[in-house]
């Protein structure tokens, strides 16, 4: 792999730009393989990548019935954050947050980590409670927030209303290193990684059957054909219970639509992230100046990557009357993702009945932000055989003995 | 957007009308059960890519519960019926069968 550097872009200017190479290799599948990871999206590319880096497991397959990144690691708003209430929680998100800001290096891709800051707002006087033992918590958890006044809200934000109609902004927890992240350039800056290290990254290619012998795995059936392996990892997000069932197990696991939406590109007003979980939104402004904005999810089961109208209307009106400005606005795009939702909505990092199959999933509503925290604890998962501590608490059993790691209240809908 | 008919007021009720309520016809564990009924009862869902079986609230209607059948994959909606029954009606299993013939059925 060349190396991208300022360099190379003057080597290139120099030869018209004729020798730059494809970022992954697209190769035809093996007969078997080590590892194979079934989703190549983030959390699957992540997995295969901390295989290689920290296990120096290579002999990989990464397999995608799309294309790399087009799932939900292409249809989120990108945001970076690590302020959970839980220890099991904080600990992952943490991790993931902290290998961001050095992922650019990691990757030699510059993925646009942007840690400018992430504000959760109270609107009510329980989010106010709420977020100050959230902050303490963090304290103890070694992540850095802190509970901020409306005063410093507005000056964070100056594009903000504080006296909103219906629900004043009466402060926030404040995360100065949380951020946004160029989302594609992640799934990309992995996948360039892994094929450097001779993994096969192999897309456009559906897993349609799972083979075991006594109790354990042997192999997939996919589009191209039958491929053997010894371990097996499905990282596929909504799809999870479908590929659950192929491979004999049930999961705790609901599929629902997420919808993000942007405005129309302007001016840089607003170089923070805000998350107004009372009126169920949160904005961000993207390096090209639109206004990226997300909302709840829907209610009922669906795998048609779009959701209801009715939820864009919700998550406008209840954004203009905290952002005013945004009211002249033209939405320019609108996309849903398909979200797999547990129980306690936190994610599952698991061994699971079928022998040397393992499956990461139910990251719900906040999968980009742990994506590389969720891809090094599930490589350990992979090679070890048993988790580690990140992913010990993240186990498919938990259901079974009420170990329940509850973010929902935590966290609420914008996860 | 969902239009779903209201099996009680007669009524075809927008999805706003309506609150989810996720799948139907589950076997209700109580106390005394195994950890593993619990458990399937609490928190395993079937899920399906297709044919979905599941509760909905007339919420700002009637107020009762029904039962649907839709399609997760098409949104298509087969039909709605009364919450009173440990099963779909054999005429929409029926006519569900027509539509999607590769479909396995309604499994408990």
């Amino acid at each position: 792999m060349k190396r991208y550097s300022a360099f190379a872009i003057a080597r290139e200017a120099m030869r018209h730009h004729t020798g730059w190479e494809r970022a992954w290799k697209s190769p035809e599948p093996k007969k078997e393989y080590d590892v194979i990871i079934i989703g190549a999206g983030g959390h699957g590319l992540a997995t295969a990548f901390y295989l290689g880096k920290n296990f120096g497991i290579t002999n990989v397959a990464v397999i995608e019935k799309g294309w790399l990144g087009g799932g939900n690691t292409g249809r989120n708003t990108t945001i970076i954050r690590s302020n959970y209430l839980q220890d099991e929680s904080a600990a992952i998100f943490e991790k993931a947050r902290s290998l961001y800001e050095t992922m650019s290096q990691d990757l030699n891709y510059n993925v646009m980590f942007s840690p400018r800051g992430v504000i959760m707002l109270a609107q009510t006087e329980s989010e106010i409670r709420g977020y100050q033992r959230t902050a303490h918590a963090n304290n103890l958890q070694g992540v850095a927030t802190q509970y901020i006044d409306a005063q410093k809200v507005k000056e964070l934000c100056p594009i903000i209303e504080l006296s909103g109609p219906r629900y004043p902004v009466l402060g926030g927890l404040w995360q100065p290193r949380g951020g946004t992240a160029r989302h594609d350039a992640v799934a990309w800056g992995y996948a360039r990684a892994c094929s450097d290290m001779g993994m096969d990254i192999i897309q456009q290619c559906e897993v349609t059957g799972i083979t075991r012998k006594n109790g354990k795995v042997t192999g997939v059936e996919t589009a191209k054909g039958y491929i053997k392996t010894k371990k097996l990892g499905i990282v596929v997000a909504g799809n999870s219970g479908h590929l659950a069932d192929m491979a004999g197990f049930r999961l705790p696991v609901e599929s629902i639509a997420l919808q993000a939406m942007v405005t129309e590109p302007i001016k840089p007003c607003m170089d923070v992230v805000i998350m107004a979980n009372t009126v169920h939104g949160y904005l961000s402004q993207s390096d090209k100046g639109e206004m990226v904005i997300g909302g709840g999810t829907d209610a009922f089961n669906n795998y048609t990557q779009r959701g209801s109208f009715h939820h864009i209307e919700e998550t406008v009106r209840a954004l203009i009357e905290t952002f005013p400005m945004l009211s002249r606005l033209k939405m320019l795009r609108q996309w849903g993702g398909i979200v797999d939702m547990t129980g306690d909505r936190s994610a599952i990092i698991s061994k699971t009945p079928l022998g040397n199959c393992f499956i990461n999933c139910g990251w719900g509503t906040g999968g980009f932000k742990t994506i590389p925290g969720s891809g090094w604890a599930m490589a350990e998962l992979i090679a070890d055989g048993e988790p580690r501590a990140l992913a010990a608490p993240f186990t498919l059993d938990r259901f079974k003995e009420g170990r329940f790691i509850d973010e929902s209240v935590a966290a609420g809908v914008a996860h | 957007m969902l239009l779903l008919n209201c099996p009680y007021c007669g009524i075809d009720a927008d999805e706003t009308e309506l609150e989810a309520g996720g799948e139907a016809h589950i076997t209700r564990h109580g106390a005394g059960a195994s950890d593993d009924d619990f458990e399937t009862y609490m928190f395993m869902r079937k899920n399906p890519k297709g044919v979905h079986f599941e509760r909905w609230r007339h919420a700002y209607g009637c107020g009762k519960w029904f039962h649907a059948a839709r399609c997760t994959m098409t949104l298509e909606v087969f039909g709605t019926y009364s919450a009173q029954t440990l099963e779909p009606p054999k005429t929409l299993i029926n006519k569900i069968k027509k539509k999607r013939p590769n479909w396995e059925g309604f499994v408990k």
